[in-house]
């Protein structure tokens, strides 16, 4: 029975390289997915490509492209990456560099464009809002992407591309359209999109599904972080998969992974919406057949949705942050003293919000949750505001570091900092109004 | 006994939604974390940093539980002035729920 091997080569921007080359190298798959768009990352790269044109795709592409393309290349293995971000055409032609650099020809890559409906949005294009209240007022607005599925990244396979370069796209889309492509699932076969979909959840963190982000030592011991293997779906034409990792990786991959992963960022278990099914993971189930590998089935689904799922990436003014510390006897008392200093002080700028944190002490899950705590030797005064204006923003910086000379007894370690903020809202259109686009270039 | 020692937790998030799973160790407790976790109780053990009812979600076959909590406007990942701004440390003040 033919079956389809992919590996998840990235589980965000900023992830290992190393795992995607040995996934590449040892892995024996035909596929190989990076998922890199967090759904601001969109937003900084677009500001990225409107101070430069040939910008706004993942900062890594260059690099992972360096680190895979030629291994990839010749085992016939197909990337497929939202690395192409907020320009996913320069991506490819920065791809294409690269592969000419490497000597590598005859290798076709596809960038998907479409879902950057920003233009569309700000000519009255129909838009509805979502629960989370109303949208920001659209000139602040620097980015709108719509969710785009499965069928452009079919449409390129289908074009023989070697890689493919998306903007965004619904994380799962980039593992199912391949698993389409291979067993011809019908566009309207709900649950078996609905089982590629659980297949695709689980791995579009990478390392999250072998034993990233799990480990808790005595609790949950975690093998050889260090070397953190990621996954490893070998999917069957019914959508069931083994899910594995190379041999010698790092981590771990057991039910108890694989449960963490699927409810991960899940709300309803039985409607995880994406743009090509609502997905139902509610009898999803896990059997363990041999060390680090699991089978999993059980997932269904229903009719996709007639909307399409639209990020809003706005401007949102400033933050400013700064933090000192005080240590030893009577440490809190110091930093309490610092605190009121600094409340009196700012109060005279426009910050229109103002926090204060003692560090080690409550700052993660507040006082009443942290009550139980012994109070720590050490404490870190954290105060953290909000300002229209950079400017006022960086007057928290300026009075943390003033508590040197200004404070309590013994601080250090003053740090500061101040930034813009890209904050993001979402929306929904109707799925007519978004068309997609396929570009092939050919090196 | 606290929860941690039973189970096992994973924080999401979503906008100013955060996600809980809650997972027993051995599936013989998950009866009792049923029972025992419930949708207000969770809700009251975060009152602090959480706005509104919690829903909960329940998986037998998985012997999971998964959560739903929704934070104040204003905390989100992008906007949020917390320190952990994606809420993640939230799943492991879950496991410190006194059972």
């Amino acid at each position: 029975m033919k079956t389809v091997r992919i590996g998840a080569g990235a589980g965000y921007s900023g992830d290992r390289i190393d795992p995607a080359v040995e996934l590449a190298e040892r892995g024996d798959i035909s596929y190989l997915v990076f998922e890199c768009l967090a759904e601001r990352t969109i937003a900084i790269a677009q500001k990225a490509r409107l101070l430069d044109a040939s910008a706004g795709y993942d900062p890594l592409l260059e690099e992972r492209m360096q680190a895979v393309l030629q291994i990839c290349g010749g085992r016939g293995i197909r990337i497929i990456s939202n690395m192409g971000a907020a320009n996913p055409d320069a991506a490819a032609a920065k791809t294409c560099e690269i592969a000419r650099q490497l000597g590598l020809s005859g290798l076709r890559i596809a960038s998907i464009t479409g879902d950057d409906v920003l233009e569309d949005l700000r000519g009255g294009q129909q838009i509805f809002e979502v629960s989370e209240g109303p949208l920001p007022p659209i000139d602040r607005w620097i980015s709108a992407n719509a969710y785009l599925g499965v069928l452009p990244i079919i449409e390129a396979l289908k074009d023989d591309a070697d890689v493919i370069l998306t903007g965004r796209v619904a994380d799962p889309a980039l593992f199912v359209a391949p698993l389409m492509h291979e067993f011809g699932w019908a566009q309207d076969d709900w649950d078996l999109l609905g089982q590629g979909t659980v297949v695709g959840h689980l791995l579009e963190c990478a390392g999250q599904l072998t034993g990233g982000y799990f480990a808790d030592p005595r609790y949950k011991d975690v093998p050889d972080l260090a070397h953190l293997g990621f996954p490893i779906a070998e999917v069957s034409s019914d959508g069931s998969a083994v899910l594995s990792k190379v041999d010698g990786s790092g981590g771990i991959l057991n039910c108890a992974t694989c449960i963490e992963q699927l409810l991960y960022e899940i709300q309803d278990p039985s409607a995880y919406y994406t743009p090509d099914v609502v997905a139902d993971f509610s009898r999803v189930s896990f059997e363990p057949i041999g060390a680090n590998r699991v089978r999993v089935s059980g997932g269904g689904g229903r009719m996709r949705p007639s909307t399409l799922k639209v990020s809003i990436g706005y401007r949102d003014g400033f933050i400013g942050e700064g933090q000192i510390s005080y240590a030893g006897p009577n440490a809190l008392a110091r930093a309490e003293l610092a605190r009121d200093i600094l409340a009196e002080r700012l109060a005279s700028y426009s910050l229109s919000e103002l926090r204060f944190d003692f560090i080690g002490l409550n700052s993660i899950h507040g006082s009443r949750l942290s009550q139980q705590a012994p109070t720590a030797y050490e404490i870190r005064l954290r105060a953290a505001g909000r300002a229209v204006s950079s400017a006022s923003a960086a007057w928290i910086a300026r009075e943390v570091e003033a508590l040197y000379t200004n404070g309590p007894a013994g601080g250090g370690g003053a740090f500061g900092a101040t930034r813009e903020v890209i904050a993001m809202s979402s929306a929904l259109v109707p799925r007519e109004s978004v068309s997609h686009r396929v570009n092939i270039l050919e090196y | 006994m606290l929860l941690n020692q039973i189970a096992h937790a994973r924080t999401g998030d979503k906008g100013n939604i955060v996600t809980l799973s809650l997972i027993a160790f051995r599936k013989e407790d998950f009866r009792l974390i049923h029972e025992r976790v419930t949708a207000d109780r969770v809700a009251a053990h975060f009152a602090e940093l959480i706005e509104g009812p919690v829903e909960r979600y329940s998986l037998p076959q998985l012997g999971a539980l998964n959560f739903v909590l929704r934070r104040p406007a204003s905390y989100t990942v992008t906007r949020s002035l917390a320190l952990d701004a994606h809420g993640k440390c939230l799943g492991s003040a879950l496991l410190a729920l006194e059972l």
